[in-house]
């Protein structure tokens, strides 16, 4: 039910979006998410974006996930 | 950005995570998932079997249509035989039996009724339709709240009088808490779900963890965001340590998303819920505020339908939500409840605990 899926911004217009996933292009509503740029990676729920992409965090989160993993010796 | 996402199911970090994970030699401890969505990916991947005998996943009442109880089926099909009425719902609703009879048998009967992928859709609808009511079937948890609360936003703004939602709405928190405060279901520590937290953040667990010592992590939904969060709460159990960690921080802030909150809170209101399985919990459901309570379609049902929750003979859907016994432990499952003939609502959805466990295992 609370499945989410992220797709990339192509155009933006007011408070719609149009997003491609896997090829795939789709509008979508922006009016839950502040600030779209084409470019930005979403997360989109039941039509509509719950949130923006953070690239860098998710860089971060693999290099915690290796940590843990004990794949990186400091 | 794509690539980054792939790497949470690279094999090799996967790898090192179970072995990290079977390394744990503490007492034996049970985890629970509290998303329907993890449940699902936990089953497809086959993480259960790959974690050592110590380490037990139970799964939660994370699953919107699992916790539905049955007056509100009960509801939803008194409203789908009125005159010059369309429902509209998420498909998995469709096949939720009430004594014999579901959405879905009364649609082969000629009822109309039509799935929907997002409640925006009902609108739609709706404005096809103005000689018709259009009911959505509002069921779900925050991540889909907000957008309900638009749908009543925008039919608010253009007049649609037409358009009205029955809610089942209901918000994680207070389940939570009583989870963690339940001496019958024993849990050691939490996955919390990853697009609830998108919505409301990751803040109030760390209030969790304090106040109950159980430790928790918030995690996405690919084989490595799972595994790293069940290492995280064994090296915190291992520690003897009660802290929350948000391993999904690309999506989800401290705070949450502050427009879809004030969205929530601009059209509904804090109510108290049944949940199928769990019984009634205070202040844990949502209904419509004062101001929009023209779009309620509870207006309808004008107290008919008494609220209980009646389980079929003999499912254990309520001990199954509690995590206090396994799909397995069901005299129905898989035998006379399957995903084809489900007898209980954690059979219906595919996100429920049982339909994942039949289909994967």
């Amino acid at each position: 039910m609370c499945l989410a899926i992220p797709g990339e911004v192509t155009s933006v217009s007011g408070d719609r979006a149009v997003i491609d996933i896997t090829g795939i292009r789709r509008e979508v509503s922006i009016a839950l998410v502040d600030r779209v740029n084409v470019g930005d990676y979403l997360l989109v729920h039941a039509g509509c974006a719950i949130a923006i992409i953070d690239k860098q965090e998710a860089v971060d989160t693999l290099e915690l996930l290796h940590q843990l993993a004990g794949n990186i010796h400091d | 950005m794509i690539s980054e996402l792939e790497q949470f199911r690279n094999e090799t970090l996967a790898e090192g995570l179970v072995k990290a994970i079977r390394r744990y030699d503490g007492r034996p401890v049970s985890i629970m998932e509290v998303c329907g969505t993890h449940t699902m990916a936990i089953s497809r991947y086959g993480i259960r079997e790959l974690l050592p005998p110590n380490v037990r996943l139970i799964s939660g009442p994370g699953c919107p249509v699992c916790v539905t109880p049955s007056f509100y089926l009960k509801s939803a099909l008194e409203l789908c035989r009125r005159e010059n009425t369309i429902v509209a719902t998420f498909g998995d609703m469709m096949r939720i039996p009430y004594k014999g009879v579901s959405l879905l048998t009364e649609k082969a009967l000629g009822r109309d009724i039509r799935m929907v992928y997002s409640p925006l859709d009902s609108l739609d609808i709706a404005r096809q339709h103005p000689d018709k009511t259009v009911i959505f079937l509002s069921v779900g948890f925050e991540t889909t709240v907000p957008v309900t609360a638009i749908a009543v936003l925008e039919a608010a703004q253009q007049g649609l009088d037409n358009f009205m939602i029955l809610s089942a709405n209901k918000t994680i928190p207070a389940a939570m808490h009583l989870l963690s405060s339940d001496p019958e279901v024993a849990v050691d520590g939490f996955l919390y779900p990853g697009h609830v937290s998108a919505v409301i953040g990751s803040g109030l667990y760390e209030e969790l963890a304090k106040a109950y010592g159980i430790p928790g992590a918030v995690t996405g939904f690919d084989p490595a965001d799972i595994l790293g969060s069940i290492l995280y709460v064994l090296e915190q159990i291992r520690d003897k340590k009660a802290t929350v960690a948000n391993l999904y921080s690309m999506v989800v802030q401290p705070g949450g998303n502050p427009i879809a909150r004030g969205k929530i809170d601009e059209v509904f209101e804090p109510s108290d819920a049944v949940w199928r399985g769990l019984g009634q919990i205070p202040g844990s459901g949502l209904r419509l505020r004062e101001k929009y309570r023209a779009f309620d379609a509870w207006g309808l049902i004008n107290g008919s339908v008494e609220e209980r929750d009646e389980e079929a003979g003999g499912c254990r859907c309520g001990d199954i939500l509690k995590g206090k016994c396994l799909p397995s432990d069901c005299k129905l499952f898989g035998k006379i409840c399957t995903p084809e003939t489900p007898v209980g609502s954690c059979m219906v959805s595919s996100e429920g605990t049982c339909a994942a466990y039949y289909r994967y295992q």
